[in-house]
């Protein structure tokens, strides 16, 4: 108990929860079902992608190239809709993650038996896949009129109240967080970033670890493309543009060290919803669209310097608490 | 030989918890190649250090040129004319010969009315560089790249480095241990050329050959402690090594009364350019074989080669009597070999897991049910292990990180045994570890022994290579140097036989009978 109460998961939540009291504050219709429900919804993609990020992260790398493969899922499922309406919606949710896992797999490869870093091999694929969008498009939208009902529906279908979008994410987030803490995979994964030349000695398997979790943030990526794109009702070069920062900005507030090894899925969950929040309260609170960014920016740095100074006392405690 | 320049008197250095250095007294006069010599752990870089300001003694005194100095950081040292030739640590490799020898004082450029302030005058810079290049004799551009060098290049550019600086006393720490027959003959050429013109060399060497070959004075240190010194010409191969290890083992080691049994491991004819050539030994269950030889002599090579770690030209393994593949870590555990590293915090600990964690990841998936983790299983082991490794800790579920540096190396202990190997490879087992843990990785290497394990010591330090060893293999220049058995080793004998003696030793013992 004492331990959860102490953790940076705890620290993280208890000031999101500040954040929405202090915006409800000033307008309290922040605080209703209906707005809570939209920045459920609108973190939801951001959600599952940084989960994807966050393994990349663990191993000491970063993908790039996410948003990209978002954008050709998105664009790749929307195309096949439009041109072969007959297809089962539904099965876009799968097609979008085998495409995505398809992609990741290429970055995995060029990280495994390339022996690239995972952000030259990702900032390569970044614009290799984002072109394959304007190829495939010749640069034209799609847009929801030439998208089937069914297709449209497939993020916002209510179950139990709620929708898929949102059954989807918990979907998610209940896997990752049972790999993560009872598989061996997962366990590999946090020894591989803890220390790559111990967990070598070990016999944990450079390439199957690094082939692992970028076919995994690919195939996440792959996913939420597909519902992106319905979501939004258009699909174009465009899609998604910048949001691998986005996920990455989830991963460092949700306190995965960057050098790898250290971080877990509530965290990632909390620094996505935080993200959600902040975006969603600066609109609330009528701050000027011009600001937004700039403020954006500034609440992430705060937030990563507070969790580094938290850190390095924690450190510090531990040092001085050592016998001998 | 010229006057005395250097003169260092009751140099003490405290650690702390350890005292490094007590009462040592150097002096070194000018034009004279002055060899410092004891065993590793004797105080020689400690002394090195101070000499050279990056450390301050705890006490004594240091005289240059007759004048008391204090050095409180490495450029007063620099300034005062005492120049080190690092190994290539200190090299800058992506900047030019010329900038390597300046780098800390680069010519400025000088103007008629104003200074030049901060702006490089690489005319002058690449001039003089050339100057100094040719009293080195290394025909090189002063623009080439350090990168581009051989060791012994460097070795020059460094040297040419210390006459920029126009220093007095040139240190060289080991300068041959990476160099061939020819580029050693060729090094001493220029260190007899600085001696002509009144330079002080202090030369560091393991190597008998060479020190009685260069030097013309040494100071030997024990333990800390000034031994004593003298001129090269009244001293013998054996007067120096009684002097460098004449003392009582201070450790004491636990009885070995095992029996080593049949054989279980042989390497047969290991070989990799520019490593070590035609390596073969045995292993017998039950056993505990020392490796011994100075750095650089290939035993750390042989034996990650050994396990797929580090590729070989040639050569084969054979287990339990059938020839065996070890590609990696991997293979190595399946067959039942376990390899504790030689820098266990940083290629053994992972700090951001747990005890428990830490202890049972080479076999985390082996224990898992249909990859799902077995933590019943992982918990048994954990606490098994970690009681038997005797690691303090408020849980076995703390983080690593909490432990100390002592405890975090039992982690690494614990993990291997975990695994319960029949092969053991300790790559420097007691290395950073207090006296009292030391005692008990002993006991403990002994009761595995006993049990049946096999077990392979690398070690750099004699008395337990002497305390622990059933056989001891000494290796010198990636060769087999002797093989002694438990009865026939001792200090001076395996002295010689690591620094290329082992053939004189020989022919005296046949003499003997």
């Amino acid at each position: 108990m004492k331990r959860i109460l102490k953790s940076r998961e705890t620290t993280l939540l208890f000031s999101l929860v500040a954040l929405v009291l202090l915006v409800t504050l000033r307008s309290p219709s922040f605080m209703g079902l209906k707005n809570m429900n939209g920045i459920l919804n609108d973190t939801c993609a951001l959600l599952i992608v940084s989960l994807g990020q966050f393994l990349v992260i663990l191993i000491g790398g970063i993908d790039l190239s996410v948003a990209s493969v978002m954008a050709f899922t998105g664009m790749v499922t929307a195309l096949m809709n439009q041109h072969v309406p007959g297809v089962p919606a539904w099965l876009f949710v799968p097609i979008g993650a085998a495409i995505g896992a398809g992609l990741g797999s290429i970055n995995g490869g060029l990280v495994a038996f390339g022996g690239l870093p995972p952000m030259i091999a990702t900032i390569a694929t970044m614009s290799i896949y984002r072109g394959f969008v304007y190829v495939f498009s010749k640069g034209a939208w799609v847009l929801s009129r030439d998208m089937t009902p069914g297709y449209l529906a497939l993020p916002n279908s209510l179950l139990l109240g709620v929708t898929s979008m949102v059954w989807i994410t918990l979907g998610v987030i209940a896997l990752a967080w049972v790999f993560m803490r009872y598989t061996s995979s997962g366990r590999e994964i946090y020894a591989f970033g803890g220390n790559r030349t111990a967990a070598l000695l070990a016999g944990v398997r450079e390439r199957k670890v690094e082939m692992l979790v970028m076919t995994v943030s690919g195939m996440l990526a792959g996913l939420v493309g597909v519902l992106w794109v319905a979501r939004y009702g258009n699909a174009h070069s465009e899609t998604a543009a910048e949001f691998h920062m986005q996920t990455v900005a989830a991963c460092v507030l949700g306190g995965v060290n960057f050098v790898g090894g250290a971080g877990t899925v509530a965290g990632v969950v909390i620094g996505a919803l935080f993200f959600g929040v902040i975006n969603n309260a600066l609109t609330v609170v009528h701050i000027s669209p011009f600001f937004q960014m700039a403020i954006q920016g500034v609440v992430i740095l705060a937030a990563i310097v507070s969790n580094t100074l938290i850190d390095r006392k924690t450190q510090m405690r531990l040092v001085a608490r050592r016998k001998i | 030989m010229g006057q005395t320049i250097l003169e260092m008197r009751g140099i003490g250095k405290v650690f702390p918890g350890i005292k490094a250095l007590e009462g040592v007294d150097f002096t070194m006069r000018a034009g004279e190649v002055h060899a410092l010599i004891g065993e590793n752990g004797a105080g020689k870089s400690t002394l090195v250090k101070i000499l050279t300001g990056v450390h301050r003694p705890s006490s004594g005194t240091i005289t240059l040129g007759g004048k008391r100095m204090e050095f409180h950081s490495p450029v007063d040292a620099r300034k005062a004319g005492i120049a080190a030739i690092h190994q290539e640590a200190s090299m800058f490799p992506d900047l030019s010969v010329a900038e390597n020898i300046f780098s800390g004082h680069f010519p400025k450029l000088r103007f008629p009315l104003v200074d030049g302030g901060a702006l490089l005058d690489w005319r002058s810079m690449r001039e003089r560089a050339k100057s100094l290049l040719a009293r080195v004799e290394l025909d090189v551009s002063p623009d080439t790249l350090v990168r581009e060098l051989s060791v012994a290049q460097r070795h020059l550019v460094g040297i040419a480095r210390a006459l920029s600086e126009e220093a007095s006393i040139v240190i060289m720490d080991e300068p041959t241990s990476a160099l061939s027959v020819r580029e050693t003959q060729d090094l001493f050429k220029i260190i007899r050329q600085l001696r002509s013109e009144g330079v002080a060399i202090l030369f560091i060497s393991h190597k008998f050959d060479e020190i009685f070959e260069i030097a013309d004075s040494y100071t030997v240190l024990r333990d800390g402690a000034y031994v004593g010194e003298g001129s090269i010409a009244d001293a013998t191969v054996d007067s120096l090594v009684h002097m460098m290890v004449g003392r009582d083992l201070a450790q004491l080691f636990p009885e070995r009364s095992s029996s080593p049994g049949e054989r279980i491991l042989s390497v047969e004819g290991f070989s990799r350019a520019g490593f070590y050539k035609d390596v073969s030994f045995d292993l017998r269950s039950g056993e505990i074989l020392g490796m011994f030889g100075l750095v650089g002599s290939g035993r750390t090579d042989v034996i990650l080669s050994m396990l797929g770690l580090e590729p070989k030209d040639s050569g084969r393994v054979v287990l339990r009597g059938s020839e065996v593949r070890i590609g990696g870590p991997r293979d190595a555990l399946g067959l039942g070999i376990a390899h504790v590293p030689e820098d266990r915090q940083s290629q053994g600990v992972i700090l951001d897991m747990s005890i428990e964690d830490n202890i049972t990841l080479p076999q985390v998936s082996s224990l898992a049910k249909a990859s799902f983790l077995n933590r019943a299983a992982e918990r048994a082991m954990a606490s098994a292990y970690g009681a038997r490794m005797e690691i303090k800790a408020a849980g076995w579920n703390s983080e690593a990180k909490t432990l100390s540096g002592g405890n975090q190396q039992k982690v690494v202990l614990a993990k291997w045994l975990a695994t319960e190997p029949s092969i053991l490879i300790l790559d420097e087992p007691t290395k950073g570890i207090d006296v009292g843990t030391k005692a008990a990785v002993h006991a403990f290497m002994a009761q595995l022994a006993s049990e049946g394990m096999s077990i392979i010591m690398i070690s750099s330090e004699l008395p337990e290579i002497l305390g622990m060893s059933d056989r001891v293999l000494v290796m010198h220049e990636g060769r087999v140097a002797a093989v002694f058995d438990r009865s026939e080793a001792d200090e001076a004998a395996l002295i010689r036989a690591a620094t290329g003696y082992a053939d004189a030793a020989e022919t005296e013992g046949r003499a003997n009978r």
